[in-house]
């Protein structure tokens, strides 16, 4: 226990995942010392944490020993502007990346948020109209399997299909393959211009948008019960360019041009704590008919109406007094579930899924976050060759995985 | 009666009669994909017309412990279709039908065996295309374009194969029929679509590929630009990249695959010129405009001599004979060459190209150069004559020290082609072994009885070990003597 003594602590108060208190918490530096540390850790049961900007997402770990924390595994180790291409350490904050000189990783996450947290949440915004995802963005990887060995695949070139592409595979595990300690990622150019279009609009007016020569960047809806749905898109490109197709645009969604986006724009839909929140997708033509469901389940939706991509909420326990809280909250967690049950059923409908990515502690026990998962026994051989004993984020992933 | 007569009784029945080939002049049509130097007669042909089929071939090997290769179109360049001298060939060509266009969610639903260039044709009319365009597009399929996980030209800007699959249904080497992905994005769960595709055969056998459409766009223009040499013509491509343009696509010819493809096609590139760059911008007119105008000055700035901008489609499509047909056309200038794939940084073409040019004359060899170079993808042609005794050798000595440059210098042994049988030697110079290991937890996850496409990508299998509560006993690839333990 020597290495272990050397390089985890004590863990603190606030060293817990959904709700599970971890007994230590260490910090690596490097991807050797984060090797050497889960080599060490064989025995113990492993959450990773980046920066903690969605660790209340998922089912809570079935144990938990040992914190992996990556925030000292930080710094750009090279960006190469002229190949479009950075190597960045896991514990990197987003914010660093998206203001690369004169360049951009176009992958939209809070600004605490770390790289790896953003790879292994496999989480995107609006951009991901324009630019992909995670899964679409990183060119390579560099791992510590559970085992404690360091393993790389893809590399430093954008074009390349030499070997199984890991990175795709680590991208939205949640830290259940093992911890991720290096991303190589393809850049994208700052527009020169940026310019947003927002209309009082139903979701259905999306269709136009696509069906135009917008090339639009991301497109945007947000509704909820009592108040008008609303689209906004992001344009980017030549300051000409855009201000040509900002005005079309307008014309034809009866909208206002502006420089910054709606109050709404790549905002949760529910409060940091407590709250009622999903991940909802669709094929475009189900989009409306899915707003339309969380709508009338009494959920604000917002999101991509261009990739499909929607995410739907409530705050569940506001503006609750303690006292009045109990019986409230009862019949709150019956709508929350039953919300949830309508939106699996819409999503399903649409050729999506729902996902519940956090609710109020009075409901999660009763609740199968992840719902039904197609490929479920193949993902579960994955896991059970690369985590034999099952001590990376134990049941929080699909399945129990 | 042995295993493979076993195998091709219980395959007649379940499958008809005519779909399953024994005939030794029938199997030889099967015994080598595009890439024609490597030829193996395989054991037994099938030519399955459903996804059901595939599903009870594979599970008829699965059954026998008969390893099987799935093949499309056969237009692979690194042998990943070669077939296994005692295993089944599954060619999915018969699979050919669009099941459905849908450009309202920007998706087409197709077979594997439906050709690449039909998607675009049947989403054009609603005025979208599928982006991915492999130089093959005519004749390729798109089963094979997901087990190669195929590029082309337009891939600078559009990404490759795995950026526009959403959904596979594929046969795993079980003989299951599972989907992965979807119609809509972002299913839950490990990305084994994203794992899948590019995994060359050795993961299953894609029986349904939904992709994605992409809108037309308004705009597409294209230009010539001629240079002395290639060191201009890559000063002039980092310049665009650099000032922020992303163009569909930057290609660049060298002087021999210029002289190579005017012998050929006719295709009246400037006089005298040691490099061309074919630049496309695609999208919003406006935008497009501006950018054209761009690229033109940096292309003046970096020594162009001369630039046609084509006019119209027929003009456009003029330009892009020459760099189409460049492959083919150095037939004319060479009885043999070997087509590399490899890439590099982009910013280390021109350095690179001097290295390639000495190589190739410390040898003796001529090597056309045609190259994505907006990606760093090149291409290089090394020239022989078969017929001369030592000059096959000589040229793939060339061949291999543009690998090993592509290595030295941070990029890849395979931009597009694939690793298939012909680079699996190439894998452990630019992955160690747990990089390998680690590759092959995923294979065996899949396919713990190495039975899907073996021998290909990896130079060493590695032994799976058993399955949580299954078979027990020593592995049939050890007691083969084709495995080591790794």
């Amino acid at each position: 226990m020597s290495v272990l003594d050397d390089l985890a602590a004590k863990a603190g108060d606030d060293d817990v995942v959904g709700g599970v208190p971890a007994r230590l918490v260490a910090a690596p530096a490097s991807t050797e010392e984060a090797a050497a540390l889960i080599a060490a850790a064989r025995d113990l049961a492993v959450v990773i944490r980046g920066g903690g900007t969605k660790l209340q997402y998922g089912p809570p770990p079935r144990e938990l020993d040992l914190i992996i924390d990556t925030r000292r595994l930080a710094g750009v180790v090279e960006h190469a502007a002229g190949d479009l291409i950075t190597v960045v350490r896991a514990g990197t904050p987003m914010a660093e990346l998206h203001g690369l000189p004169g360049q951009q990783l176009a992958l939209d996450a809070p600004p605490s948020a770390t790289a790896g947290g953003t790879v292994s949440a496999n989480a995107s915004g609006p951009r991901r109209l324009r630019y992909g995802t995670a899964r679409d963005l990183l060119i390579g990887i560099t791992v510590v399997r559970p085992d404690g060995r360091v393993a790389r695949a893809g590399g430093k070139v954008v074009k390349n299909v030499a070997g199984y592409d890991l990175g795709k595979l680590y991208t939205g595990a949640l830290g259940t393959l093992g911890l991720i300690t290096e991303c190589v990622f393809r850049l994208h150019p700052v527009p020169p211009a940026i310019c947003f279009v927002r209309a009082t609009a139903p979701p259905t007016e999306a269709a136009k948008v696509l069906a135009g020569q917008f090339a639009p960047s991301a497109l945007e809806i947000n509704a909820g019960p009592g108040t008008a749905p609303e689209t906004a898109v992001l344009l980017e490109g030549t300051a000409a360019g855009v201000r040509d197709r900002a005005a079309v645009l307008a014309r034809l969604l009866g909208g206002e041009i502006t420089d910054v986006p709606p109050p709404w724009w790549d905002t949760p839909p529910w409060p940091t704590a407590d709250g009622l929140g999903l991940k909802l997708t669709s094929v475009l033509s189900g989009v409306p008919g899915l707003v339309a469901a969380a709508v009338d389940a009494g959920l604000t939706i917002r999101g991509s109406a261009g990739a499909g991509v929607l995410y739907a909420g409530a705050g569940c326990t506001a503006d609750n007094t303690a006292e009045a809280l109990r019986a409230d909250e009862a019949l709150r967690a019956d709508e929350a579930l039953r919300a949830v049950e309508v939106l699996r059923v819409a999503a399903a409908r649409a050729g999506g899924h729902a996902v519940v990515l956090t609710a109020p502690e009075a409901i999660r026990d009763g609740l199968d976050m992840w719902g039904p998962v197609p490929g479920l026994d193949l993902m579960r051989r994955v896991k059970d060759r690369f985590d034999p004993r099952h001590r990376f984020a134990p049941g929080r992933f699909v399945g129990g995985i | 009666m042995s295993g493979i007569d076993a195998l091709a009784v219980r395959l007649r029945s379940e499958l008809s009669p005519d779909q399953v080939l024994t005939d030794r002049q029938q199997l030889r049509t099967y015994e080598c994909d595009g890439l024609a130097n490597y030829k193996v007669i395989p054991a037994l042909v099938t030519l399955p017309r459903t996804a059901a089929q595939v599903a009870a071939v594979v599970r008829a090997c699965a059954g026998a412990k008969v390893p099987f290769v799935a093949r499309g179109s056969g237009t692979g360049l690194s042998g990943g279709a070669l077939p296994h001298a005692d295993g089944v060939l599954i060619v999915t060509s018969q699979l050919r039908e669009i099941v459905g266009t849908r450009p309202a969610d920007e998706r087409a639903v197709v077979q594997p065996g439906v050709i690449n260039l039909q998607v675009t044709k049947a989403a054009t009319p609603y005025g979208y295309y599928y982006a991915p365009d492999p130089s093959s597009q005519q004749i390729c399929s798109i089963g094979g374009n997901v087990a190669e996980n195929s590029g082309g030209a337009h891939c600078l800007k559009y990404g490759f194969t795995t950026n526009h699959v959403t959904g596979l249904e594929v046969v795993t080497p079980d003989g299951d029929l599972v989907r992965l992905g979807g119609a809509a994005p972002d299913t839950p769960g490990y990305d084994l679509l994203g794992a899948f595709v590019g995994s060359e055969g050795t993961l299953g056998v894609a029986t349904e590929v939904t992709v994605r459409l992409t809108r037309l766009p308004e705009t597409v223009r294209t230009l010539l630009a001629a240079f002395r040499g290639t060191d201009q013509a890559g000063a002039a491509t980092s310049a665009i990249i650099a000032a922020g343009v992303v163009p569909a696509a930057i290609e660049m010819m060298d002087a021999l695959s210029i002289e190579a493809a005017e012998a050929a096609v006719h295709c009246g590139y400037p006089a005298g010129a040691g490099a061309v760059l074919i630049v496309e911008l695609d999208g919003p007119a406006a935008e497009v405009e501006a950018q054209f105008a761009e690229v033109s000055a940096l292309c003046d700035t970096f020594g162009a001599f001369e630039i046609r901008v084509a006019a119209d489609d027929t003009e456009r499509q003029l330009i892009w004979r020459g760099r189409k047909s460049a492959f083919a056309a150095v037939g004319r200038i060479s009885p043999d060459y070997i087509v590399q794939d490899g890439v590099i940084p982009r910013t280390a073409l021109p350095e690179v190209l001097r290295r390639i040019n000495e190589v190739a004359s410390s040898h003796g060899v001529r090597v056309a150069n045609v190259f994505h170079a907006g990606d760093g993808n090149l291409h290089p042609l090394v020239l022989f004559d078969a017929g001369v005794p030592g000059e096959a050798e000589r040229a793939e000595t060339v061949s291999g020290a543009i690998i090993d440059l592509c290595i030295e210098y941070d990029g890849s042994i395979t931009g597009e082609h694939g690793v298939g049988v012909d680079k699996a030697r190439y894998m452990p110079r630019m992955f160690n072994d747990t990089d390998l290991d680690t590759m092959q937890l995923v294979r065996c996850a899949f396919d713990p009885d190495g039975l899907a496409n073996p021998g290909k990508i990896f130079p060493t299998p590695r032994l799976c070990g058993e399955r949580p509560g299954r078979r027990q006993g020593v592995h049939p690839q050890q007691v083969a003597g084709v495995a080591e333990i790794f």
